[in-house]
């Protein structure tokens, strides 16, 4: 009966609000009031309390205010005859729930700083196990698999399995469907995360796995993550609780198992989240509430059986998952890409500069080859001593009606990410540099080299059917004919690049529109030029080409370029006509080649933001894996939040790490030799490229006279740098 | 029924065949025995009027009356009959029809302009017995009248100031009875294709007042006289009504006293106790009962009462009365409209203050038989006998009046004679909602939505809607009609918003206990009301408040899936037991909103077959709302549900709802 749970959900409330007001009220008396509490490394403060209400929270004095707002939300409780309607007090209470757990977490970060670490994957070796909040490098990173859609959302797990074997079965069976596996909470003592270590499975984001605490409080991050989804790709503005929730209730498909008794503290937390569509799937025999509404489908369904618990829950929250069904022994799926293989689980490896191994797509000939095919030339794995090494060339051919030699690339980049899907088996690297190493439970598994001919053959007609029609696998184990693919390969990937580096944007009359991310932001429109990839780096021209050419009706879509309006600058008639109706009308031009006059609009999936340095007389890039202070004042989570959502903020714009050093990049504004700041990091792994280009532009030293954080985070501390280095941005003609 | 054999003597109607209620039943044997007569009796003598009844009577001229009534055996061939001028018994029954619309909608917008009275008396802060009391509604409503909210200084946009609102408001809102161009503002609330189909058939009223003078005008001997055309204005007026005089009245209401939330009470007589001063309100407008309930309720009273003998003071309801004292202050409703004199039976009445509209003019003769005090304090609504008091209430001394009201009542309490019997019977209710309230209570403050109804009738949980409304009615047995109705209605899954008289039956009934789901529901209705915790039968307030169900409509057109007009609705209007003119206004407001609407009892159109058919068959092609009649309360029940499994199949969700599972393709093509 709905009028339990509202009776013992209501209970929890008041029960969880006053807990939390009584630890406020002490850290009140132990801390000054100004004393800063937060999450780390976020612009969205307490992002549950931040995105519903507006109220940015940076210090314990302004805990007060959302904790006054969470006991106003206590509604009373539920007589027990002729009771007044509950529904809507009963959603109240779990908000109150929710955001009292927000509150109860800022104030454990308060006096336990080392309670989480803050990581992907936690320290299990020295019993960190729990990484609290995501940061927001992760929410972008993380973020953008959701918006793609290789995640097509999450468990928030609370409680423990009744034992490690059953909390193994779900949470797999969830990796295989490529869901997050948010974890909170514990069920006498016993967490999930426990049960997932014993049974020997990896655990962090990487595995997708997510350890964030041990108390049901720990939950709520689970919300912030998904709240700040709404903001960082929807453009959702903090405080408009109706569109955020409404945005999670339809594009964030989430949704909560019980694994144990659910008490009054669990019931609040559950009800709170009914708050955001989603709904609660329980072990343990509590009251249902099947009727829709606040959710898509059901909002509590129970008792399930652990073995039906993770079909039932997708479908209670609507949710269609593919699994793919490919013969192999070992498990498949986007959630074992991060997973390791670490010295001592290691039995065999190839690359990673002990041997050679070597990666090529080559188109051919229908009659040429003979689909399904896979051919091991040489010894298999069996034939390899543990802890041995050996040479590997994967030499993959696809002939196909639709298929074009510019499509090879796009098919060769598939194989990092295909071989590290197999559970147990990782992936590093690419082309003549890749790196295989396969440990010892894929080996118990009967994993045997042929696998990896099965998934790529598998995968290439899933995924690129429309181009595909056969493919043949050939892995070569023997060194000399190893050497001898490399050595075709080299040949091939000189001049793939040369034929790819040397497009420009004059070459083609047809750029690509992309939006892919509508999913999650839906007036955002990216348009992709051979000379200016799509900002969140996942995407080149050719890659749009192929996509079109495989999904006609597809996020990507050819956008004649018409007549150009503005050389310099890089804008096309045909382009703004295109932009104008897919952003329905909120954008009617934009331009190609500058930050500074019109630039190209941003959603939240950007790899990179450039803003403008007016102090140096040129710009700065910072990239999402930078957490720091910039000298634009900013962090890159600051100015995602300010510039994302699809508008056009001249002085900034959003773009991929590699359009830093294509041909276009900001080129109406200066181009590259405005370039003053960059974190050390993406400088560096730029390197070569960088110095390339400053070769081209006619400034050879360029890269060295870029400055980093190490020369400083402001523009005062930088600018002398660059008047020592003669840094070529100090003399050209006033950005502004 | 027993004839009595002794002559002359009046014949007394059954008591348990005229109330399916116990203690009216009680009561009314306890008359009889008294010798006292009540409308039930004298329903059993007194026949009405054959002619009047079929609606073909014409007495608007003095050359007249003229009768008009249909051959025993209908008309075969052409229809001859005509009166003196020739009216023919369409125009007739027309005329007759809309002067009963004229009738019902003056005294809902009377009752709205006495409000929107004491309404500019507040905003300009000339009264203190009333106040701006609930600003968010005001906020609310504000924008519909084309007043803003918000001011401009120095190029920010600001909150402005609450006294300058309402002051417009109050000033804007008063002009909406009298005029002299444009069009009632509040039409634009209606969803849009409504609106635009009004404008098309030239119905949008242009004020309140007007469209009920120009009823009289052209009801008029020798102007109006093409059915059609007349019940065009019958349209214009009634339209003034329910979404002007009524709506304007109920805004107001919530504003100067506070937006009715769910609430428990109880219902029946059996709420009067015998040790306490009872005071029973009865009438419609809360301007009067709002400050009877302050000042009874303060310590100067309940001290006063005490020092009488009295444990305290019983305040109780009759009629809209009781149902706007119960919707925001929880007082327990007394009686519905066929009570009122047994409330005084009782013995245990004090004093009983009325206003307006459905007073019976026996209470005067019954009060004589007791202690009882009855009290008129409206300047429109006087009564002859001399035993009637008139202490005249005005807004400018409202607490002085009704301290003297409440005082004379307890003064009262000493002459009580010693035959009291208050029935025992009374029931717990839930009432208190509105529009505002149930969006509330469909998903709290972050999610309350009308989707979430609407996503429950799409799914199938629940059927349909059904407005059930209206009086109670002397020639059909009391409550029969509406409980029937109702508990039909409930059984096949159709959850029920009512109001006025039906809503007092209802709650007599049990009904309006979240605890009669299980009991009276269909599976689907069942399950929701748990999930929300509510009763299935949903009490929306007075029969002012009909507007309330008009917006909760138009709520849940805009919530989406469910079509794009009120008439796309699976939904149905029921008034099994009229009797009001009002009634007769507020069914064709109903109509002309797009409603089909069902009366019992009987309509005053059967003696013009054509005239007939237009409103029950023909409007629905231009308001996609008509008029019927059906007697019986589960045929009744049935023609509704009927209705709705017709628009179920029209919306085509009258199929199971597929579980539509969303991958990443039909994600991206979400709306945005």
């Amino acid at each position: 009966m709905s009028k339990l749970i509202a009776f013992a959900a209501i209970q929890g409330g008041y029960k969880v609000v006053s807990q939390v007001e009584g630890e406020l009220e002490k850290a009140l008396q132990t801390y000054d009031a100004s004393t800063k509490v937060g999450f780390p490394n976020t612009a969205y403060y307490l992002p549950v309390i931040y995105s519903l209400t507006g109220l940015k929270v940076e210090t314990l004095e302004d805990l007060k205010k959302p904790m006054a707002f969470a006991r106003g939300l206590l509604p009373p409780h539920i007589k027990l005859k002729t009771w007044l309607p509950y529904l809507g007090p009963l959603l109240d209470a779990g908000m109150a729930g929710i955001i009292s757990y927000e509150i109860k977490e800022a104030l454990r970060y308060l006096y336990e700083p080392d309670f989480y670490i803050a990581q992907e994957d936690p320290d299990v070796e020295n019993g960190k196990i729990w990484v609290g909040a995501a940061d927001d490098t992760i929410l972008r990173k993380r973020g953008v698999e959701f918006v793609d859609g290789s995640a097509p959302g999450f468990a928030a797990m609370v409680g423990a399995a009744p034992n490690k074997e059953i909390a193994k079965m779900i949470v797999e069976d969830y990796q295989k469907r490529s869901l997050y596996i948010f974890c909170a909470a514990n069920h006498n003592g016993k967490t999930l995360i426990q049960q997932c270590l014993d049974a020997g499975m990896q655990i962090g984001w990487n595995t997708r796995i997510v350890p964030f605490g041990p108390d049901i409080s720990s939950a709520v991050f689970a919300l912030g993550f998904a709240n700040r989804a709404a903001m960082a790709f929807g453009g959702v503005q903090p405080g408009d609780f109706k569109t955020i929730l409404k945005y999670n209730k339809e594009r964030v498909f989430a949704f909560v198992n019980a694994l144990g008794d659910v008490g009054t503290e669990w019931g609040v937390a559950a009800a709170g989240c009914v708050n955001w569509g989603f709904p609660t799937i329980a072990d343990t025999e509590i009251p249902e509430i099947l009727p829709t509404g606040i959710c898509t489908y059901e909002h509590v369904v129970a008792p399930v059986a652990h073995e039906d618990m993770v079909q039932k829950s997708v479908e209670v929250r609507g949710l269609k998952v593919q699994v793919a069904d490919i013969d192999i022994p070992c498990a498949f799926g986007p959630a074992y890409e991060g997973e390791r293989v670490r010295g001592a689980d290691l039995y065999a490896q190839c690359g990673g500069g002990k041997t050679q191994c070597t990666e090529l797509v080559k188109m051919a000939d229908m009659s040429e080859i003979e689909d399904g095919k896979i051919n091991l030339v040489g010894p298999d794995l069996d034939g390899i001593k543990e802890g041995g090494t050996f040479p590997l060339g994967i030499f993959v051919q696809i002939a196909g009606r639709e298929f074009q030699e510019d499509f090879e690339p796009i098919m060769e980049r598939q194989i990092h990410h295909l071989i590290n899907y197999i559970q147990s088996i990782m992936h590093i690297g690419q082309r003549d540099i890749s790196w295989v190493r396969i440990s010892k439970a894929a080996i118990e598994k009967g994993f045997t080299l042929k696998d990896i001919g099965v998934v790529l053959h598998a995968k290439f007609h899933q995924d690129f059917g429309k181009i595909v029609d056969k493919v043949q696998v050939t892995l070569y184990t023997n060194p000399e004919d190893v050497d001898k693919m490399t050595a075709t390969a080299r040949e091939n990937y000189q001049l793939r690049d040369a034929r790819v580096d040397n497009m420009k944007d004059e070459d083609v009359e047809t750029y690509y529109s992309c939006t892919l991310c509508q999913s999650f932001a839906p007036s955002h429109v990216c348009s992709v030029s051979p000379e200016r990839t799509g900002l969140c780096g996942a995407y080149n021209w050719m890659d749009c080409k192929a996509a079109f050419e495989i999904n006609p009706t597809g996020p990507n879509q050819p956008i004649e370029k018409g007549e150009c309006v503005d050389p310099k600058l890089g804008q096309w008639k045909g382009v703004n006509d295109f932009i104008y109706k897919a952003s329905r009308g909120a954008v009617t031009h934009y331009n190609f080649y500058s930050m500074v006059v019109d630039p190209m609009t941003t959603c939240g999936c950007c790899e990179c933001i450039a803003a403008m340095l007016p102090g140096c007389n040129g710009v700065m890039t910072v990239g999402r894996d930078y957490s720091g202070d910039t000298p634009c004042g900013m962090k890159f989570t600051t100015l995602a939040g300010v510039m994302g959502g699809g508008a056009c903020s001249p002085g900034f714009v959003g773009h991929s790490k590699h359009n830093i050093t294509q041909g276009k990049f900001i080129l109406g504004d200066g181009g590259l030799l405005r370039m003053v700041w960059m974190p050390k990091m993406l400088k560096d792994e730029l390197k070569d490229r960088i110095v390339a280009r400053g070769e081209e532009m006619g400034v050879p030293g360029l890269f060295d006279m870029i400055a980093d954080e190490t020369v400083g985070i402001t523009e005062e501390e930088i600018l002398p740098f660059l008047k020592e280095k003669g840094h070529p941005a100090l003399t050209m003609e006033s950005l502004v | 029924m027993a004839e009595s054999k002794k002559e002359k003597a009046p014949k007394v109607c059954d008591p348990k065949e005229a109330s399916i209620d116990l203690g009216t039943q009680e009561l009314l044997a306890r008359a009889q025995k008294m010798g006292i007569d009540t409308v039930f009796d004298r329903a059993v003598n007194m026949k009405p009027c054959a002619i009047g009844m079929q609606g073909i009577c014409c007495k608007n001229c003095s050359m007249g009356p003229c009768r008009l009534p249909l051959p025993k055996g209908g008309i075969e061939g052409e229809d001859n009959r005509k009166g003196l001028c020739g009216a023919t018994a369409n125009t007739i029954a027309a005329r007759n029809f809309i002067r009963m619309i004229a009738g019902g909608a003056s005294a809902h917008s009377d009752h709205g302009r006495c409000v929107a009275e004491v309404f500019l008396s507040a905003a300009r802060k000339e009264t203190t017995a009333y106040q701006i009391k609930d600003t968010e509604k005001l906020i609310a409503m504000a924008p519909h009248l084309g007043v803003a909210t918000t001011v401009e200084v120095d190029g920010e946009t600001k909150d402005r100031e609450i006294d300058e609102i309402a002051l417009e408001v109050a000033e804007v809102a008063i002009r909406e009875w009298g005029k002299p161009e444009g069009e009632l503002l509040y039409l634009k609330r209606a969803p849009k294709p409504l609106y635009e189909k009004w404008k098309k058939q030239g119905v949008l009223p242009r004020n309140i007042d007007r469209e009920i003078v120009e009823i009289m005008h052209r009801t008029h001997m020798g102007v109006d006289q093409d059915y059609k055309n007349l019940m065009k204005q019958g349209t214009r007026a009634a339209l003034a009504d329910g979404w002007g005089g009524s709506m304007l009245a109920t805004d107001l209401q919530d504003v100067l006293f506070g937006t009715p939330y769910p609430l428990q009470s109880e219902a029946n007589l059996g709420i009067m106790k015998e040790d306490h001063v009872n005071i029973i309100v009865h009438g419609h407008e809360p301007i009067l009962s709002e400050v009877i309930v302050a000042v009874a309720q303060s310590q100067e009273m309940l001290d006063y009462a005490a020092s009488k003998g009295a444990k305290g003071i019983q305040l109780g309801g009759i009629c809209c009365t009781a149902n706007e004292m119960l919707q925001r202050h929880g007082i327990p409703t007394a009686a519905t409209f066929l009570q009122q004199e047994l409330a005084i039976i009782t013995g245990a009445c004090d004093a009983m203050v009325v206003d307006i509209q459905c007073i019976m003019q026996n209470l005067a003769n019954v009060a004589k038989c007791f202690h009882t005090k009855l009290i008129t304090t409206h300047p429109i609504a006087k009564m002859e006998q001399d035993n009637v008091i008139h202490i005249e209430f005005d807004e400018h001394h409202a607490l002085e009046d009704a301290k003297r009201i409440v005082k004379m009542s307890i003064d009262n309490f000493a002459n009580r004679g010693a035959d009291v019997m208050i029935p025992p019977y009374k029931t717990k209710q839930v009432a208190g909602f509105g529009v505002e309230s149930i969006q509330y209570h469909l998903g709290g403050t972050f999610r309350g939505t009308y989707y979430t109804l609407n996503d429950n009738i799409i799914n199938g949980r629940i059927r349909g809607i059904a407005g059930v409304v209206g009086c109670n009615n002397a020639r059909t047995k009391h409550n029969d009609g509406h409980i029937k109705v109702v508990k039909e209605l409930i059984k096949n899954d159709v959850i029920v918003l009512t109001t006025g008289c039906n809503a007092i039956a209802c709650a007599m009934e049990g009904l309006l206990t979240p605890e009669s789901a299980a009991v009276h529901c269909g599976p689907g209705l069942a399950e929701i009301c748990e999930t929300v915790g509510i009763p299935p039968v949903l009490h929306l307030g007075s029969c002012v408040d009909n507007s309330r169900i008009l917006l909760a409509a138009t709520e849940v057109v805009k919530a989406g899936g469910l079509g794009n007009d009120i008439c796309d609705l699976p939904a149905a209007g029921s008034a099994p037991e009229w009797m009001s003119e009002k009634a007769i206004s507020i069914g064709h407001y109903f109509v002309a909103s797009g409603v089909y609407t069902v009366f019992g009892v009987t309509l005053p159109t059967s003696g013009a077959p054509v005239f007939h058919d237009y409103i029950s068959k023909e409007m629905e092609k231009i308001y996609g709302g008509k008029w019927d009649l059906e007697v019986d309360p589960i045929k009744h029940a049935h023609l509704m549900i009927a209705h709705i499994d017709k628009k179920r199949k029209e919306l085509g969700i009258d199929k199971a709802r597929e579980r539509v599972m969303m991958d990443m393709a039909s994600r991206q093509a979400l709306e945005a």
